[in-house]
């Protein structure tokens, strides 16, 4: 008898399991009568609640709509495994450096269509920003919250050192010069301070051949990693492991907590200056309120003074999946996250300035940053740069950074280490666009 | 009586039928279709295109797999050898009549039970080249320690002294070895006059024998598949690729750069290198290994 039960029981387990594992779930049941459109973001913290807020607000205005926003983390794979399983989700919020790879793997919805019939388009932007959401000629998504970087200073480290801290260096020759003027060693000459440090946050170590004017990719079938203007950047590089020594430097470094922390290294005073985001007045004032500091364009270098119009931005995007079942619903959304009030709301609340060109005069009065102007002026540049918008980003990132240590490390020379690069990637980019003319002919 | 026997053999297929779907689903189809999938170009999200051998002949010319191979093999060949060692000592200690052997036993193995991802976070602080606890230590003693994870010089080896924290598995396999080995073998070796190091050449390693090939072999598997712990303490195997090993490549290929095929190849290549391997100490446990005769 029990033997019986037993076998009972367990088949209306496994029977509930087949049916939870393979039915396709509902969304929340629509008792409302809305459609509910489910969307993935990233972000968590502050930065996710001021994505809510412009939810929130979105569904308080709409009696057709309602937005299910969802906190995903590593949201870009888990949308590529959700795509090919079929489910994924109706909007999704991505970064550029996503985005080439993603639409080369027709992962994404061209938008061109829907922002034609939402007479969106590149004037109502900051254009640096409109252009980071296009692919080979197609657009893929719109911005959500954009980011320029600008060099951030110390100032009662710059007064400490006698400088003037309303004065920030201008060419790269002066902040070499800055640099030297503020490192400080103690009696046994371990490093206590930094001026400058090229390693500092990391995440832009392929970038530093652009701000010397060179790129990675000519955009069609060659790659150009070890160009002069490009070694010339990433002597500038070793050449700052060479003055302060790599093995104390590397000791010096062990002693920096992570970012968000108050022992970020800028914000606890080891390092005077930093390449930084727009962002980062929200960290100072979270780990570092009582700190003095400024924010203006990166340095130059001196004899190419047509590189003061260099600068570097990215930006957070929002993307409709090509499997997504309600389009026109999504595409709604991600209009009203672009309208002046949606994107004003969103980025007051992340601490960011705006990707449009229209911009309120309570938003500039108002938001915490002082120097956010600078940023809007920096994003305004002619000569903007991005991470190169080809599908092999994720690759080529990951040689960058190991040539880059290589550089810094003293392993191999900027035009050997970046030789190599060129190599490698050369080759992956011929396969590549050989397996790409291959899938047109035959689709 | 017949009908009776079919009845068993439909429940006892029922009763295993989770373990067989189990088997299937999740280990044979995956293996065959990687194996295909090894001569195609598959992204996961596009129907694979066969493109024969050229994933096999990429990865030939590929500087970053040999690369990747040689710092596994580079890591295998320290940690396996070192971890056997410290694992026999320790049984071979223990095994000595001991007091409280039970709580020893336990306190070696504990550190085997800690999640790797703990375990990684952790001895990137030990490890810190200014604060970490392990630099501290050998100053205080007058050495002057590399700064472990970010030269490219000792970034292997410092992972393959972190490996030695996982040593209490293999030593709690060879305690058991060694407490099978019969007393009165010693009792033999002792009337002989043999010493102490005498029982131990001659009787104790030939009575383990198998367990030492067993615990080599899964040491092999386990180091040529190294993965969790630099995949979080040596992300890109920083500083400069020197802990970038088979393994992260062939998951940064799959998952990061979605050439399912080519990490296909790469997963069959490791495959065939563990098989080898194993093979090669199979035949050198036929000289070396000793099985006891069965009765």
């Amino acid at each position: 008898m029990l033997s019986r039960a037993l076998r009972i029981v367990g088949l209306v387990l496994l029977a509930a399991l087949m049916y939870v594992g393979f039915t396709r779930q509902p969304g929340p049941a629509a008792e409302d009568g809305k459609i509910h459109i489910s969307y993935w973001e990233k972000w968590t913290g502050f930065e996710g609640e001021a994505m809510r807020a412009v939810v929130d607000e979105f569904n308080r205005r709409q009696d057709e709509i309602y937005v299910d926003m969802l906190t995903i983390s590593q949201v870009d794979s888990k949308l590529l495994l959700s795509t090919a399983g079929g489910v994924p989700p109706d909007v999704v919020g991505l970064w550029n450096s996503n985005l080439s790879s993603f639409a080369d793997k027709k992962v994404l919805l061209p938008l061109d269509d829907y922002l034609e019939r939402a007479g969106i388009s590149r004037e109502h932007y900051i254009p640096a920003y409109y252009d980071l959401c296009e692919y080979e000629g197609v657009m893929y998504a719109l911005p959500s919250t954009p980011a320029s970087h600008g060099l951030h200073w110390n100032k009662k480290l710059f007064r400490e050192a006698g400088l003037d801290p309303e004065r920030p260096p201008r060419t790269m020759e002066e902040l070499d010069a800055y640099s030297e003027r503020l490192t400080k060693r103690d009696e046994t000459g371990h490093l206590i301070l930094m001026g400058f440090l090229p390693t500092e946050p990391g995440w832009w170590n392929w970038a530093w051949g652009c701000y010397f004017g060179g790129s990675l990719w000519d955009g069609g079938d060659t790659i150009t990693t070890d160009s002069p203007v490009n070694v010339r950047g990433y002597e500038w590089v070793e050449s700052y492991a060479e003055r302060y020594g790599v093995t104390s430097l590397q000791v010096f470094r062990s002693g920096f907590g992570n970012f968000s922390s108050p022992q970020n290294a800028f914000l606890s005073g080891k390092v005077a200056m930093v390449l930084q985001g727009v962002w980062m007045s929200n960290f100072i004032d979270k780990y570092a309120p009582g700190m003095e500091w400024g924010a203006a364009p990166f340095p130059y270098p001196a004899d190419s003074p047509e590189l003061a119009e260099v600068a570097s931005v990215e930006t957070d995007v929002l993307c409709i999946p090509v499997g997504a079942r309600h389009r026109e619903e999504a595409f709604e959304f991600i209009r009203f996250v672009n309208s002046q009030e949606g994107m004003e709301l969103l980025c007051m609340g992340q601490g960011k300035h705006t990707p449009l060109a229209e911009v309120s005069e309570e938003f500039l009065a108002e938001h915490p940053n002082p120097y956010i102007q600078v940023f809007i002026d920096v994003a305004k540049r002619s000569r903007t740069f991005s991470n190169p918008k080809t599908p092999l980003w994720s690759e080529y990132l990951s040689e960058m950074n190991a040539a880059f240590d290589e550089i810094w490390l003293g392993e191999a020379s900027a035009e050997e280490a970046l030789g190599r690069v060129r190599i490698r990637m050369q080759q992956k980019l011929d396969r590549h666009l050989e397996q790409k003319a291959l899938r047109e002919e035959r689709p | 009586m017949r009908g009776l026997r079919r009845r068993e053999l439909w429940a006892g297929l029922a009763f295993v039928s989770p373990w067989v779907v189990g088997l299937g689903v999740f280990l044979i189809y995956p293996i065959v279709a990687s194996l295909y999938y090894s001569f195609c170009d598959y992204s996961v999200l596009d129907r694979a295109r066969p493109i024969g051998l050229a994933n096999y002949t990429d990865l030939a010319k590929d500087s970053l797999f040999w690369k990747s191979l040689f710092n596994t093999l580079f890591y295998a060949a320290l940690a396996v050898p070192l971890g056997l060692g410290l694992a026999l000592a320790l049984a071979l200690l223990l095994n000595s009549g001991v007091r409280g052997l039970t709580v020893y036993r336990t306190i070696f193995f504990l550190p085997a039970l800690m999640p790797m991802v703990a375990l990684a976070v952790l001895w990137l602080w030990i490890f810190n080249g200014e604060y970490g606890v392990l630099n501290v230590a050998l100053a205080r003693l007058g050495i002057q320690a590399p700064p472990w994870l970010t030269d490219p010089a000792w970034s292997k080896p410092a992972l393959v002294l972190l490996s030695m924290w996982g040593v209490g598995q293999a030593m709690v396999i060879f305690l058991a070895g060694l407490q099978d080995v019969p007393e009165h073998l010693y009792e033999a070796a002792d009337l002989d006059g043999a010493s102490w190091w005498d029982k131990i050449r001659h009787v104790t390693l030939p009575m383990i024998s198998p367990v030492i090939l067993f615990n080599g072999i899964m040491g092999i598997i386990g180091s040529l598949q190294f993965f969790a712990i630099p995949y979080i303490m040596t992300p890109n195997g920083q500083p400069a690729r020197s802990a970038y090993f088979y393994a992260m490549y062939l998951y940064d290929n799959a998952f990061l750069y979605l050439r399912m095929g080519y990490a296909s190849a790469m997963a069959w290549i490791l495959f065939i290198l563990i098989f080898c391997l194993t093979l090669v100490s199979l035949r050198l446990a036929a000289r070396y290994v000793h099985y006891e005769a069965a009765p």
